[in-house]
This record gives C-alpha cells, sequence and structure tokens, in this order.
C-alpha cells in the first residue's frame, strides 16, 4: 500500500476519491421510488394492501404484476427512444428542444406515405397524395420518416456548430418551425388509415422491442467507439477537444442528425401504434425526454452521463406515472411530483459537482 | 540527421504596429534542453506561438528536423513531432488518463465503420503505461478521470502525452506557474526523466531556480528580440537578471536592443 504514494513526480491513488457509477444511484432511487409505492399500498387504508408491481391475487404465473410492468414501460418506449437522442445531445453540454415538435412533424410526413388506398371498400377518405402514394411498402414511410428527422437534426447541428447559435435558441427556432410544418401539411386535419403492414410497426411489445436494442446499440456507441468518446469529450472541454484535432462542428452535426433520426423513428413507431397522425403530436415530449436524461444522470453542462442512466431515468418515470394512477391520486399531483424530482436531479448533480470541485 | 532539431531565421511577428517579435535566431540541438526567459511582454509566448503554429509568423524561417516548415496549425505542428505543454490545460476532465492522452487520435480497430469505429482500449491502455514508465510518472488507477485529480496530477499527464507519442521536441508553456511547491517539484523530475531520455525541450519560464536546475542554456528575450544566449555553466542568477532587465546585453547582439 505504502508503494502507491511513492515514485518520481508519482500520481498517488486516494481512495477517497475513487469513483462510484453514478448509474447506481440512479438505480438506488428508482428501487426507493418502488420501495415508497410497495409502503403506501400497505399503509394507506383505501389501497386494500395491493401492491403496484407483485402480483398479489395470483393472476400471473410468476410473482410480478405483469400487466402493470408491461404498461409501464410500454408507456416510456417511444419517449425514451427519443431521450436516448437527448441524452447524446446533452452530453455534448447541448440541448435539443425542437424533438417534440420533428414528431409532429415526421408523423404528418411519414403517414402520408403510409396510408391504405381503400377503407371499406371506398376510396381512403383522409388520403394526402394521389394514388400513387397509396399501398407503398411498409419501409417507404419509415424511410421518409428518418429522412424528415434527420433533415431537422442537420438544420440543428449546423445552426448551432457552424453558425454558433446557442443550442437553446437553435432548437427552440426548430421547435417553432417544426410543429409549423405539422399543422400546415394537410392543414390541421389528421392523416389516418394506414397499410397493414405499417401498423405492425408500432404494434403490441414492438416500442419496447425497439427501444431497448436501440438503448444497447448506442450504450455500445457511446462506451466503445470513437463517435462515443469525442462526444464526451467535446461536452467536457470543448477546446481541449479542438485542440487534439477533434473536427469539434463535423461531430456536432453527426449528434444532432442522430437525435432527429431518433425523433423521426420514434414518430414513425407512435403514428403505427395510434394508427393516426395528428399535428399535436408528440407535444411535451422534449421535455419529457429531457426529464428522462437528467433524472438518469446526465449531466446539463455536459460530459457526464450514460444511456443507461437515460433508461433507468425513463423507467424512474414510468413508475412513478403508473404509481401515482395505481395510488388513484389525479394527474397533478403526478406533474407536480415530476418537477420536483426533476429540479432535485439537477440540484443533487450540482451539489456533485461542486463537491467534486472543492476536493481537487 | 543533422544535430540541430530546430532552428529559427530572422522569425518576426508583428501585430499590426505592435513589434512582438523581431529578427529571432534561434538553434535547438537533439536532446538539448532550452529555457526561455525575459519580462512579460518580452514576446517569449509569441516566439513559442510561431513555433508551434498557433499563429501564422510575419516573416522568417523556422526549420524543424532539417526541413522548413509552415504549420497551418498546432495539430499539423503535433503531427510533425511537436507536443506542447500548455499554461491552460488541455484535457476533458471527464475523461481518464489514456482516453486523454490519445484523445483525437485514439487507437482504433475495425476502421471503414467510420465514426463508429471501435477504440483498442487495451493498446491505449498499454501504450499510456509505457508512456508513464517512461516520464516515471505512477498512477495506480489510470481508469480516474482526471476530475479526481490535483492539478499538479493533470500537468503530470498532460506532459505525459509527450513521452506517449515519440515525439521530436517538447514546448513546456510555464508548466508549473499554477502549482504548488510539491507538484512543481513532480513536473520538475519528470522534465529531468525527459532530459536522461533525450528528448528536446523548450521551456518557458520565470522560475530561475527551476531554470537552473533543469536546462542546459538559457536565452533571454528582451523587447521582442532575442538579447542573450548564456550556457548555464557560464553564467548565474543575476547576469541573467541584468539581461532580462536590459542592463546588459550579449555581445553578439548589440545593436539589438
Amino acid at each position: 500500500m505504502s508503494d502507491e504514494s511513492q515514485g518520481v513526480g508519482g500520481l498517488t491513488y486516494d481512495k477517497s476519491k475513487r469513483q462510484w457509477p453514478n448509474e447506481l444511484n440512479v438505480f438506488g432511487a428508482l428501487i426507493l421510488i418502488i420501495a415508497i409505492f410497495e409502503i403506501l399500498g400497505q399503509v394507506l387504508p383505501y389501497m386494500n394492501g395491493q401492491s403496484l408491481l407483485f402480483d398479489t391475487r395470483d393472476r400471473f404465473d410468476s410473482i410480478f404484476n405483469e400487466q402493470r410492468l408491461r404498461i409501464i414501460i410500454v408507456q416510456v418506449a417511444i419517449i425514451g427512444i427519443i431521450a436516448l437522442g437527448v441524452t447524446q445531445v446533452i452530453i455534448t453540454a447541448g440541448i435539443d428542444l425542437s424533438s417534440g415538435s420533428v414528431v409532429g412533424a415526421t408523423a404528418m410526413i411519414a403517414m402520408s406515405f403510409a396510408q391504405v388506398a381503400e377503407v371499406n371498400g371506398n376510396p381512403n377518405p383522409k388520403a394526402i397524395f394521389g394514388e400513387w402514394a397509396l399501398d407503398l411498402p411498409w419501409l417507404i414511410p419509415v424511410l421518409v420518416g428518418l429522412l424528415v428527422g434527420t433533415v431537422a437534426g442537420i438544420i440543428n447541428g449546423i445552426l448551432v456548430a457552424y453558425s454558433r447559435i446557442p443550442p437553446f435558441i437553435a432548437t427552440l427556432g426548430m421547435m417553432l418551425f417544426a410543429r409549423g410544418v405539422a399543422q400546415w401539411w394537410s392543414k390541421g386535419n389528421p392523416v389516418s388509415f394506414p397499410t397493414e403492414s405499417y401498423a405492425k410497426i408500432g404494434a403490441g411489445m414492438m416500442p419496447v422491442i425497439i427501444f431497448l436494442s436501440l438503448a444497447i446499440l448506442f450504450h455500445f456507441i457511446m462506451n466503445y467507439t470513437v463517435y462515443g468518446k469525442h462526444t464526451y469529450a467535446i461536452g467536457s472541454n470543448e477546446q481541449a477537444a479542438r485542440m487534439s484535432g477533434i473536427n469539434v462542428p463535423r461531430h456536432l452535426v453527426l449528434v444532432y442528425v442522430i437525435a432527429g433520426m431518433l425523433a423521426g423513428l420514434a414518430a414513425v413507431i407512435l403514428t403505427s401504434k395510434n394508427l393516426t397522425a395528428q399535428s399535436g403530436m408528440g407535444l411535451t415530449y422534449e421535455l419529457e425526454a429531457i426529464a428522462m436524461a437528467v433524472i438518469g444522470g446526465v449531466s446539463l453542462f455536459g460530459g457526464r452521463g450514460s444511456i443507461i442512466g437515460t433508461v433507468i431515468g425513463a423507467l424512474i418515470i414510468g413508475v412513478i406515472t403508473s404509481g401515482f394512477t395505481y395510488l388513484k391520486l389525479g394527474a397533478y399531483y403526478q406533474e407536480m411530483a415530476l418537477g420536483m424530482i426533476i429540479v432535485g436531479a439537477v440540484a443533487l448533480d450540482q451539489w456533485q459537482q461542486q463537491r467534486a470541485a472543492s476536493r481537487s | 540527421m543533422s544535430d540541430i532539431i530546430l532552428e529559427t531565421k530572422g522569425l518576426t511577428k508583428h501585430y499590426g504596429g505592435v513589434h512582438a517579435l523581431e529578427g529571432a535566431d534561434f538553434v535547438l540541438n537533439r536532446g538539448e534542453h532550452v529555457a526561455i526567459m525575459g519580462d512579460n511582454g518580452a514576446g517569449k509566448s509569441t516566439f513559442v506561438r510561431q513555433i508551434t503554429g498557433v499563429e501564422q509568423r510575419t516573416r522568417g524561417e523556422v526549420i524543424f528536423n532539417g526541413s522548413p516548415v509552415n504549420f497551418a496549425g498546432p495539430l499539423d505542428a503535433r503531427e510533425a513531432g511537436i507536443e506542447t505543454v500548455f499554461q491552460t490545460l488541455a484535457l476533458a476532465d471527464d475523461l481518464n488518463v489514456p482516453d486523454n492522452l490519445f484523445l483525437g487520435r485514439e487507437k482504433t480497430k475495425l476502421n471503414w465503420l467510420g465514426p463508429f469505429r471501435l477504440l483498442d482500449y487495451k493498446a491505449m491502455r498499454e501504450d499510456t503505461m509505457a508512456g508513464l514508465v517512461k516520464t516515471g510518472v505512477k498512477i495506480p488507477n489510470i481508469k480516474n478521470t482526471i476530475a479526481n485529480m490535483s492539478g499538479g496530477q493533470r500537468q503530470c499527464v498532460a506532459i505525459a502525452r509527450t513521452a506517449t507519442f515519440a515525439s521530436k521536441l517538447t514546448i513546456m508553456d510555464e508548466p508549473t506557474a499554477a502549482l504548488g511547491v510539491q507538484e512543481t517539484a513532480q513536473v520538475e523530475n519528470i522534465v529531468r526523466t525527459l532530459k536522461d531520455q533525450g528528448e528536446s525541450l523548450i521551456l518557458v519560464s520565470h522560475n530561475m531556480r527551476q531554470v537552473f536546475d533543469l536546462v542546459d542554456r538559457i536565452i533571454v528575450f528582451r523587447r521582442g528580440r532575442i538579447v542573450a544566449n548564456l550556457n548555464k555553466s557560464e553564467t548565474d542568477g543575476n547576469d541573467v537578471v541584468s539581461y532580462i532587465t536590459g542592463a546588459k546585453t550579449g555581445a553578439e547582439f548589440e545593436g539589438a536592443a
């Protein structure tokens, strides 16, 4: 042990400064929140000893209440996909306020290429384009959706990286613009009646499967590729990244493009699941996605955070939403609680930053 | 190959009407450690910035490793083999030691994946350890992030970069200006190790004791010009101070300042 403090110009290892993976804290918070709901379920007289996550009435083969677990994860999966991209943007010390509106615009545009020709023997009353755009294979609307998201991402990225417009303003502009596009597209009318193959994309547990697959993919990318390393480096110290030879503007555009593509994909899944596209779709999704990332330990100052953290953050939001319904408390309380948790998560991050700064 | 690693001829930099650097002739031999001293605004940093490509010179020639060079930026200089340890540390706080050493020039696998090519963590870790051994820096846990290290430790990491990348010339711009006594000693130890390794070094410093401790030769700048070129063995602190303040001017530089 004494050897650790010796050596020429040595860097000594101080155990008090050992690092504790932040994801464990977030996971602990998830367990804590579940525990609180379980205890309330036992304590509150009107709950009759119900459990949030466990099967107390032998309705299922497992010990868990599978139905509720499924609801929890399905309801966060689509916004969770957006949050995967938002996480990367926030790690570069940026922010993406446009993702919810990009979902709205992409939903309208992609759905216009996914419509069937005939509804109950009559021509599709909601058809946006002529016959050429009806009964297309499912891949075409998916590609259109990804393309629209990519275009929004390129514009965001160029504004932030090359025009040096603060990310908050650049993506605020895109947020308003994309919502305008969504409303202009069909003059506010919904776009409905998708093809059968398109409707399968978001059916059942598909959103969850897609969300978790993408989470694993991006977890790998953020930790084991040059892209991930440079994303963290830019958020950590942009000047150092630049001096190290990283093409910072080009990398930032790529990050915003990935975020835009994920928003586009979320729109495809959402419209497929709901079998319709409306111009108001995705409203406040950007804020919920940011909330998932922030609760999951992604620092708004950049450089810190992880995909795993964001996935746990999404689960925390899912559990809270389900938990309030389970406790038969109104949606107002739920939003108040979420508001407090988000502020609390950022306050905790601030406090940790300051403590780390004062220690070194 | 000649013995000269770096040579400047008539290196000049004007900022508008301000003559920050005027006709600097400078020679650095392989394996030699040279200090650059001078008062604030004497042209030390300007001189360094012209060599490292941070700024473009007004006139003059820079010959590095036998051929004239014209670096478009600090990256070009680094590619050519000039490593600079800046006064402001260019480290990413949230990354660990190997990540920082290899930032921007990562070792990778499956390069056809473009920006998503895989990092070769193992090779980078091994090279980092080799570089640290070379500089005598001991880090029990190189996986710790820079944020958890003291100023001296960070500076050690920044300097260890030079050893990891077989550089031909290291330039340090006041590497200990912001450090405490013990940390300064750590950094000085590393500089001595570099000397033993045969690394060429330009050290910009205000610290007279440090300069006499570490280098072979002292160059003094005053008002944008080189006014003295002194072998350490033939001079002392008072002598250097009189050159810095202008009480004396080197014989071969008469009429320069």
